[in-house]
């Protein structure tokens, strides 16, 4: 009999993968509402994979963060424009190049880094609790954590300034 | 007992957690139910009005003082309510999206129950391992937060799904409005988790038992809490995305019937569930001054969640008392105060406590 767990990861990973094919491609609908409500459900299916990992504070980030507050936000700005159905374009060369290459680039990182990744053992006693997550991230990896937060911060500068009305 | 006591851990502890969550999630109905008949009986007496005080079944005529003085005090009167919600016709406009009008309602509802699960609202009841609290998470405030950040969907859902224009800005506006506090209210409460060290709520009471309750600690942290929670939870003087006198019923106006009531649920289970976060946070739990320590027996376990639910009442009571005694914010004044006062409110408060736990408290 297979363990719950596998069975729960089965479960989320297919949700995961599902809702995130009908955010992108959802053959019925064409609203820009229901695929923005389809990424919160890859969102959460996500957040219950992390769970799986005992990665707990990750999960609850991830739900607070990203379905809690981007894709509210995300919401708000498609209800605000009142963005209607969008139509069937026609295929864009170029952006299915640049899609396809930004596509394979990713999956070649996630590849390469599953490849090397060290066996489970040692993920499992890190726990996901939130002291040891902090205490690494400002001591061993302070600086990439850093130049994070001000690339947020730039991004932040630079919306308030081209959100201006008047630009002088 | 043998029988239980004779059972595979695993099971006991399945039966054991089943069992809280129907106590839980009964004792929150009825309390919903109940809040709403304080509501309007608190109401009348602000007003100068008497109430509800007709409803009665039958049976409560023929026993004497007390039937009167029950019906007087409506307590029949929820029961009639959720008959009432029940009954009514259920009325579906038919231009509105159908699969977002089903579920809005839904989702409306059920992150607050979802929030209640983290909260002790009791030591433990017989023996030590009976932990009064359903699910024990190292990370239960941000488990909180996500979810009570979730709540936003079924109001805004109902909005878009209403399709007509007073329940779609009260949608926008509910968006806005949840954002802005949702911000102020996560940064109040990192500077009580500074001076506990720690995410877990069952540490939190621990903590308050041995060095105070943290509204004394916090005293502006709560207060902002406070605000939020009212905000949050859609209350005047924060009722923005309902505000009735300008937005009909705001995102709920297309509801009817047993929809519109799980709305309403939603509202009053998130009041509970936020009165609920209060005590825990700055009230100590189910703790007071003078009983700290968690209960030996079944009678000091019954005690210490009686304290709690009472708690928990006296917040329900302010809640209701507030939005009788206050008009509503403009809608410029709440983002105002959101995004200007709260919030580097909020961070100075947090600044403060940083320097005060590093240098003094070490």
């Amino acid at each position: 009999m297979p363990e719950l767990t596998d069975i729960l990861f089965y479960a989320f990973a297919g949700l995961t993968l599902l809702c995130g094919f009908l955010c992108v491609a959802n053959p019925f609908s064409r609203n820009p509402v229901t695929s923005a409500m389809f990424l919160v459900l890859t969102i959460i299916s996500m957040a219950g994979l992390y769970v799986l990992l005992h990665a707990f504070f990750l999960a609850a980030i991830q739900v607070l963060v990203y379905a809690g507050a981007v894709m509210v936000l995300f919401l708000f700005v498609i209800m605000l424009l009142d963005i209607r159905e969008e139509e069937r374009r026609k295929l864009n060369g170029a952006a299915v190049g640049v899609g396809a290459i930004a596509v394979g680039t990713l999956a070649g990182i996630l590849t390469r880094a599953l490849w090397h990744a060290e066996p489970l053992a040692k993920v499992a006693t890190s726990e996901g609790a939130t002291r040891p997550l902090g205490k690494i991230l400002f001591t061993q990896y302070l600086l990439p954590f850093e130049v994070l937060s001000i690339l947020l911060l730039v991004a932040m500068v630079g919306v308030i300034l081209l959100s201006r009305k008047e630009l002088k | 007992m043998d029988f239980f006591q004779n059972l595979d851990p695993a099971v006991q502890f399945f039966i054991f957690s089943a069992v809280k969550i129907g106590v839980v999630f009964g004792v929150t109905m009825s309390f919903v139910a109940y809040s709403v008949l304080v509501e309007r009986k608190v109401s009348a007496w602000i007003q100068d009005r008497v109430g509800p005080n007709r409803t009665s079944p039958p049976i409560a005529q023929f026993i004497p003082i007390l039937g009167p003085f029950l019906t007087r005090l409506g307590i029949f009167q929820p029961m009639a309510d959720g008959l009432k919600f029940l009954l009514k016709e259920d009325f579906t406009p038919n231009y509105v999206r159908l699969a977002y009008f089903w579920l809005a309602p839904a989702i409306a509802v059920i992150p607050a129950f979802l929030t209640l699960a983290v909260i002790p609202f009791g030591s433990t009841l017989g023996n030590p391992d009976n932990k009064m609290v359903i699910a024990d998470l190292d990370v239960g405030i941000l488990y909180t937060f996500g979810i009570v950040s979730l709540g936003v969907y079924g109001i805004v859902l109902a909005g878009y799904a209403a399709n007509s224009k007073y329940p779609f800005l009260g949608g926008i506006r509910s968006t806005a409005q949840m954002i802005s506090y949702e911000i102020a209210m996560g940064m109040s409460v990192v500077s009580v988790f500074l001076l506990v060290g720690d995410l877990n709520l069952s540490k939190v009471i621990e903590y308050q038992a041995h060095g105070g309750w943290l509204v004394f600690k916090q005293p502006l942290a709560f207060f902002i809490f406070l605000v939020a929670a009212f905000a949050e939870t859609n209350r005047l003087p924060f009722d923005l995305p309902e505000s009735e006198s300008e937005l009909v019923g705001g995102y709920h106006t297309e509801y009817s019937s047993m929809k519109f009531a799980l709305f309403f649920l939603g509202e009053y289970a998130n009041m509970i569930a936020s009165s609920a976060m209060m005590v825990t946070l700055f009230f100590g739990g189910w703790t007071l001054p003078f009983l700290g320590e968690p209960a030996s027996g079944l009678l000091g376990g019954l005690l210490h969640i009686g304290i709690f639910v009472a708690k928990m009442a006296a917040f329900m009571i302010l809640f209701i008392w507030v939005r009788w005694m206050f008009p509503r914010f403009r809608y410029d004044q709440l983002m105002d105060l959101g995004w200007r006062r709260f919030i580097p409110l909020a961070l100075a408060n947090i600044l403060v406590t940083a320097l005060v736990v590093a240098f003094v408290n070490r």
